[in-house]
């Protein structure tokens, strides 16, 4: 154990004192996170909405007028029927169509609710998302007029609809791809550079030929990483929460088991890299082309599978990435428990077990 | 006799440490110089500073008439190095080793292919010449790197340890590459810890301490501080 | 016997690295292995460290096979391979000490085995080892080497680099070690070091030519040599060499060492020689053979 900890010791000297490389480990999430997460979120000035009102009554003039007074919106269009919303759309200028359901006044004072639909196009995800926001918000204080000294309250109920692109890409979207990529890298290249430096260094020779056992040598240098990857997620995860305002649904603790989890796989992989690449570069080169882009291209991170040619559809299966990011996004956003995703991680835990015999097996107790 | 090489109180400071302690010394054309000092005793950073990847703390010094200051890059065009641990790229072959280092002195390509031909005839290495350098036993390395370090034919060549490791036959060819290189005139500055070599050189200076201690023909050494052999002039003054 | 080895054979590719080798050393022996670049020197220590598997042959080391056993025999050596380069950016001390404890030992535990050569480098030991001048890093290296009691110690060329007070401080190092029952198999390109062993063998081209201690080695050396000297050193190397009965011209510091091809060689027409290539101070005196001479001898 002496000997363990001896080694667990070294790691932490050589991670500690690489400064740039530390600062890379730790800036790069924050970087990319506010990257993602201001590019995206932008404000909104004078857009262009249309209106089909099939009600045309008080209420809907009302919230109409206060529409059209608001200094976020203009309204350049009144359409008659549902057929016409996609031509509005088409033509590029409207960025939200608001449609009133028949009848409107009649049954928010009979039933005390009535629907509005906010329909946004979706190729802007982040500005869809803003605008139906804030459109939400000047129904929302419109009710709360009409609601005024009545004691049975009236409702208005908004139904979000996005065109083009249902699937909506926003910050909270990216957050479990960016967390992917940055754990891939974190745990893969850096355990697979750190061992093919001492195999380069020579130091490796001595190692060997040392009581150590193969095992405490991996091990000694995959606790190191795990550390820094969980202390990574959790920055993540926090700027998330607190620079973004992104909820988190589901549980914490079966997020935490689900990202150490990843982070074993991942820290796996880089040990069977480290068993084929002989130099450092070598190890990176292939972290890189073997394990990074296939996290960025195939994993759905940034385009979905479902949109893939079939091949690619069928090789993302073997992606592990692929796996945590469904699992991330269904607990981060959906909120959901193990229950929906044990298949995931059972995948995922099967995979990390097998590359952890392979590794192991594959793992070099001479020179040869 | 012309002085290729001056230096007056030259110093290298690291933070507190002094590694060169204001040395001072010169070095004639044609001469072999020999380098000599304990490990640690400051050899190498003051052959950093002479050829002008290391900037002196302090001090003077010129070589081959440029200045190490102000004229770094006209040094490194008049001079050849071989450094202690690294000469030539492991993972390129003979050939491409010496096409490479040609090109980055400026040989024009036909004046590189000549030069490759003829130096892989007078190393005796046309059965190798397109394996790759890592494969080659140490002191073919070295006398490869000696060579290319020759290419651009320099006034000076800086040799540190050149025959570190090399067993005693290839160490002797080595040398007589570095006599024949003197005698066609190109001064030589050589640190060795192999104290017969140090007999070859013309004159021998060793340092303690960042210090040069003493200076002058191994014969007079040997007289200075009557001993048999430089090793016995090295054990009573390196470790002050 | 500490090491054994017997008809080892290893191959890479189309290079015979080593052929047939075999010998013996005892226990608290000090066996040298000399030989030329390429000579196959660090495949044997890699094949004693298990670190190489061997093609054919078998080998043991403290009683244990190389192959089968190769746990126990790396909880009981110790092994200082030839290109060893530390930890850069740990410090003198934080490398000795992590080597200390890979070996179950501590600092403090060994100092003593290390203390002549450990002390020099002891003054900077909060400085990082990549800022060590190169044979700084190569005492350092062999402290990381010897810090724990091994019983057998492998060291390939373990002083190059290293300054030649420092040498005779490791291998007053190595006597001592010796005299604890420790068995050592050392490689070095310097011959005055070869002669230290108890016994040394000449290995070459992956073929082991001769094993004896260097007193018997020397007395092989059957041709008379001659010390030769003059004015200038290069012109008398390059006279001799000219000269129609020279077998052998090394320069050997301030004499150049020759060796004639006649049984009966004639001082005074050598002489006359260089004397006529124009030549002076030219002294000729028979000389002793030295390892050093041998092993040209053996290698040419
Ligand atoms: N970049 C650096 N920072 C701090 N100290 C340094 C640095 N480079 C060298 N030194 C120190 O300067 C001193 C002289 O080192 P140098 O490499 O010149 O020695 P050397 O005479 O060439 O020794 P060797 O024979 O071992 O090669 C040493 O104590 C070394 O640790
Ligand atoms: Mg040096």
């Amino acid at each position: 154990m002496k000997l363990f900890l001896g080694f667990i010791k070294k790691e932490f000297y050589h991670i500690l004192r690489d400064r740039r490389s530390l600062f890379i480990l730790f800036g790069m999430p924050i970087v990319q996170i506010l990257l993602f997460g201001f590019a995206i979120t932008n404000e909104i000035n004078n857009v262009n909405i249309a209106i089909l009102d099939h009600s045309k009554d008080v209420t809907t003039k009302k919230i109409i007028d206060n529409i059209s007074a608001s200094k976020y919106f203009s309204i350049n269009a009144f359409i008659q029927q549902e057929n016409d919303i996609e031509s509005v759309f088409k033509k590029g200028q409207t960025k939200a169509v608001i449609s009133f359901e028949k009848d409107f006044n009649q049954h928010l004072i009979k039933n005390g609710q009535a629907t509005v639909q906010i329909i946004t196009d979706a190729t802007d995800p982040n500005t869809a998302n803003t605008i139906s926001n804030y459109v939400n918000a000047i129904i929302q204080s419109q009710v709360k007029e009409l609601n005024k000294g009545i004691d049975k309250g009236y409702q208005i109920i908004p139904q979000t609809r996005m065109v083009y692109n249902p699937e909506l890409k926003s910050v909270f979207m990216f957050v479990p791809g960016i967390m992917t990529v940055i754990l891939m890298l974190v745990s893969a290249m850096m355990t697979s550079i750190s061992i093919t430096r001492e195999k380069e260094l020579g130091t490796m020779e001595v190692i060997l030929v040392s009581p150590l056992k193969p095992l405490q040598v991996i091990a000694g240098k995959v606790v190191p990483y795990i550390a820094l990857s969980v202390i990574n997620a959790t920055v993540i995860i926090l700027l998330s929460l607190f620079v973004f305002k992104m909820p988190i649904q589901g549980s914490l603790i079966l997020l935490a088991f689900e990202t150490v989890l990843f982070i074993v796989t991942a820290l796996a992989l880089g040990i069977l890299i480290s068993t084929i690449a002989a130099t450092q570069q070598t190890a990176m080169m292939i972290s890189l082309m073997g394990l990074m882009l296939p996290v960025i291209i195939l994993s759905g991170f940034i385009f979905p599978i479902s949109s893939m040619p079939l091949v690619l559809q069928i090789i993302s299966n073997i992606i592990p990435a692929k796996w945590f990011i469904i699992i991330l996004k269904a607990i981060m956003l959906k909120g959901v428990g193990f229950s929906f995703i044990w298949k995931e991680t059972l995948i995922l835990l099967g995979m990390t077990v097998f590359f952890i015999a392979l590794s192991i097996k594959k793992y070099k107790i001479r020179l040869e | 006799m012309e002085r290729v090489i001056e230096v007056e109180s030259l110093t290298k400071k690291f933070g507190a440490f002094t590694a060169v302690d204001s040395i001072s010394f010169h070095v004639k054309k044609g001469e072999i110089f020999g380098f000599l000092g304990a490990n640690g005793a400051g050899k190498t950073t003051a052959m950093k500073m002479l050829i002008g990847i290391s900037h002196p703390t302090s001090g003077k010094a010129t070589v081959a008439g440029f200045d190490v200051f102000t004229e770094a890059e006209s040094i490194k065009k008049n001079i050849g190095y071989m450094s202690q641990k690294f000469a030539l790229y492991d993972d390129l072959t003979v050939k491409e080793n010496i096409t490479f280092y040609g090109g980055i002195y400026g040989l024009s390509r036909a004046k590189i292919k000549i030069k490759t031909q003829q130096l892989i005839e007078e190393l005796g290495l046309e059965d190798i010449a397109n394996n790759m350098v890592g494969s080659l036993p140490l002191g073919w390395k070295q006398k490869l790197a000696f060579s290319v370090a020759l290419l651009h034919n320099p006034k000076i060549v800086f040799l540190d340890e050149p025959t570190g490791g090399v067993d005693p036959i290839t160490r002797r060819q080595f040398w007589e590459m570095i006599y024949k290189t003197a005698n066609q005139g190109t001064t030589i500055f050589v640190t060795t810890h192999y104290m017969d070599e140090a007999e070859y050189c013309d004159r021998v200076s060793i340092m303690v301490n960042g210090n040069i201690e003493a200076l002058d023909t191994p014969k007079n050494l040997k007289k200075q501080f009557s001993a048999h052999s430089m090793n016995d002039v090295f054990l009573k003054l390196a470790r002050g | 016997m500490s090491i054994s080895v017997s008809h080892i054979n290893k191959s890479y590719k189309d290079i015979r690295a080593l052929q047939d080798v075999s010998f013996e050393v005892k226990k608290g022996e000090i066996f040298g292995l000399i030989g030329p670049d390429g000579a196959g020197k660090t495949t044997l220590f890699r094949i004693l460290a298990t670190l190489l598997i061997a093609d054919s042959g078998q080998a043991s080391v403290a009683g244990h096979d190389v192959v089968k056993d190769y746990k126990t025999i790396r909880n009981c050596v110790g092994y200082m391979p030839g290109k060893f380069s530390l930890y850069q950016d740990l410090t003198v001390e934080e490398n000795l000490e992590f080597f200390a404890t890979i070996f179950k030992t501590t600092i403090k535990e060994n100092y003593h085995l290390i203390e002549d050569i450990y002390k020099q480098i002891e003054p900077f030991k909060t400085r990082r080892a990549g800022k060590l001048s190169g044979g700084m890093k190569q005492k350092l290296a062999l402290c990381c080497a010897l810090i724990h009691k091994p019983e057998v110690l492998f060291l390939d060329e373990p002083t190059t680099g290293v300054d030649p007070v420092s040498r005779k401080e490791f291998w007053d190092m190595l006597k001592r070690l010796q005299q604890k029952g420790i068995t050592i198999l050392v490689s070095t390109p310097y011959m005055d070091e070869a002669s230290l062993c108890d016994r040394i063998a000449f290995i070459q081209d992956g073929k082991i030519l001769e094993i004896d201690s260097p007193e018997a080695i020397v007395k092989h050396f059957t041709k008379t040599i001659y010390n030769l000297s003059a004015n200038n050193m290069y012109k008398l190397i390059e006279s001799l060499k000219t000269y129609e009965h020279a077998h052998s011209v090394y320069p050997f510091g301030e004499f150049v060492h020759y060796t004639d091809t006649r049984d009966v060689f004639d001082i005074d027409e050598l002489q006359h020689y260089l004397k006529n290539i124009g030549l002076n101070d030219i002294t000729i005196e028979i000389a002793k053979p030295t390892i050093e001479d041998t092993f040209m001898a053996l290698a040419k």
